[in-house]
């Protein structure tokens, strides 16, 4: 379903991707590695958000990375952000009803943050202003996401700059998305938990993809590498 | 009515028909419709253009309409309407003035408000201004606002210009007693050439007196906004003025807020920002799959809401 090929991401003398080559068609994947390894680039080229200095990004056989954001997002692409947008005058229930792409009304389309333990009668008419909270604003930006029920979804670190007792809900809400949806989820993650669920894990380091294989494949070798780089220590 | 005075009157009051309560209706420099209540009373004026519009004490849960509409091209008005509002009333006023030009000449309409709010009165004030026509003629409008609330009153004004006026100067003068409140919202959009100047001055006279003025604008092709807000602290009291505004295009926003405190207790603060519209946020909304343009549209709508 999604294949990237020989993807590059260079800025000035600065080479943050390397010839990433990568084929996947598995129901939920998830991206680890270090800090600067390339890992939210990566996703930012999937859904057009970052252009690739060099390579293809194919998507259902059909090569894509010319296409705009939205061409992508109607082409079944979601994408949640790590730092979600906060919007002046724009409300929850304005984006969620974007989401499902006008299909139901406000209060219809506000039920689904029950998913992810909010009132929809508390946030609907909420402003997407600073008065949310990080977490409330992540819980909602997952919530469009699942909305959206795209045919693969990206997610940049959802477990970024939530609380422990979110998080706990969190691993919650991505195991019901797992068990609900038909479509395919990408997702960034540092955390055990939510690599424990993934079908198959991609390890990036320096830009270039270490290791993509089954889930408990990948846990070994990074196991082992972070093993080698202790005892070097 | 003619269909374009029907629209209008829908876009500056949101009205499809006569209004219940009492109400004015000004088309083309007359009265077309009026109707009075036992708490309501509205009178013409003798000496200018203009009415009186009489509040009974204790009058609660009522509304009154007054738009202005004018589909003639060329024409010219100056308007004095007075609000006497008595204490302890409820009530909610809705004004607004569309003009239609077809033609090439110039029309202009200059509406003069003066509010006297009585003791522990409460009252929302909604004033909506819109243009449209295709004729080369301008379509100006000049509203002032002058609002006096007694002690303990409250005064919610949501003013808004979203389209179609070519040159605007709006003039707000409040003077707040004992323990009153005023808050403002007012929206801006201009477009094209357009000119728009804001003003806003609140002095606040009373111990324990308040005021809260927002103003958020979008400046779009070569137009102009000039925002002043001004906000003497008399007494002990708090004040706080913000000043919003998003640019686009080749858009210019001049945001002027000053403070004055003339009382050891007086508190208060201004802020204002300019900005144009962060790529993040056009980001985010094309993920949900509307193209820029689209994008645009609903921050600015959201923005102006």
């Amino acid at each position: 379903m999604l294949e990237l090929k020989h993807i590059s991401y260079v800025v000035g003398d600065k080479v943050i991707l390397n010839d990433v080559n990568l084929k996947t068609d598995d129901r939920f994947v998830a991206i680890t590695g270090p800090n600067g390894s390339g890992k939210s680039t990566l996703v930012k080229i999937i859904m057009g958000l970052i252009t690739p200095t060099a390579g293809q990004v194919i998507f259902n056989g059909e090569d894509i990375t010319g296409d705009p954001i939205n061409v992508r997002a109607d082409k079944g692409i979601s994408f949640a952000f790590q730092q979600p947008v906060r919007f002046k005058g724009l409300r929850v229930g304005d984006l969620l009803k974007l989401a499902y792409r006008g299909e139901k009304n406000v209060v219809e389309a506000c039920e689904i943050l029950r998913d992810v333990g909010l009132d929809p009668r508390l946030y609907r008419d909420r402003e997407l202003n600073d008065t949310l909270s990080g977490g409330e604003m992540k819980r909602i930006e997952i919530a469009m996401a699942a909305a959206r029920g795209s045919a693969l979804s990206l997610f940049d670190e959802p477990e970024a700059g939530i609380d422990l007792w979110s998080f706990q809900s969190l691993i919650r809400i991505f195991e019901a998305l797992y068990a609900k949806t038909a479509g395919s989820i990408l997702i960034i993650s540092h955390q055990e938990r939510i690599l424990n669920i993934a079908d198959k894990i991609i390890y990036l380091k320096n830009g270039t993809v270490e290791c993509f294989d089954e889930r408990d494949a990948v846990l070994s070798y990074i196991a082992a590498v972070q093993k080698k780089e202790a005892q070097r220590a | 009515m003619t269909e374009t005075e029907k629209h209008i009157l829908k876009e500056v009051a949101a009205l499809d028909a006569l209004p219940v309560g009492a109400y004015n209706i000004r088309s083309n420099g007359v009265s077309a419709a009026r109707n009075t209540t036992a708490d309501i009373d509205i009178v013409t004026k003798e000496d200018v253009s203009g009415i009186d519009i009489i509040i009974k004490p204790g009058t609660k849960n009522q509304s009154v309409h007054i738009p202005v509409i004018i589909s003639e091209s060329g024409l010219k008005e100056v308007v004095y309407n007075d609000f006497f509002i008595g204490a302890d009333c409820d009530v909610t006023i809705i004004a607004g003035c569309g003009i239609s030009n077809c033609g090439g000449h110039d029309s202009r309409h200059d509406g003069v408000h003066s509010f006297h709010v009585g003791q522990n009165s409460r009252v929302r004030y909604v004033e909506k201004h819109y243009g449209e026509g295709t004729g080369t003629g301008k379509r100006l409008m000049n509203p002032t606002t002058v609002v006096h609330l007694q002690d303990g009153a409250y005064m919610l004004m949501e003013t808004a210009q979203i389209a179609g006026v070519d040159d605007t100067l709006r003039e707000t003068k409040a003077t707040l007693a004992e323990n009153a409140m005023l808050e403002i919202h007012d929206k801006i959009l201009t477009d094209g050439d357009q000119h728009a100047t804001a003003k806003m001055t609140v002095d606040l006279n009373g111990k324990g007196s308040t005021c809260d003025l927002i103003s958020r604008g979008v400046a779009k092709g070569d137009s102009f906004q000039e925002v002043n807000l001004a906000i003497n602290g008399k007494a002990e009291c708090r004040g706080h003025a913000e000043c919003d505004s998003i640019i686009m295009d080749r858009g210019v926003i001049l945001a002027t807020p000053a403070l004055k405190a003339e009382c050891v207790d007086a508190s208060l603060i201004h802020e204002a920002a300019i900005g144009k519209i962060a790529g993040e946020q056009l980001d985010k909304l094309m993920t949900l799959g509307l193209d820029e343009k689209q994008a645009e549209d609903m921050i600015v709508q959201g923005f102006l809401r």
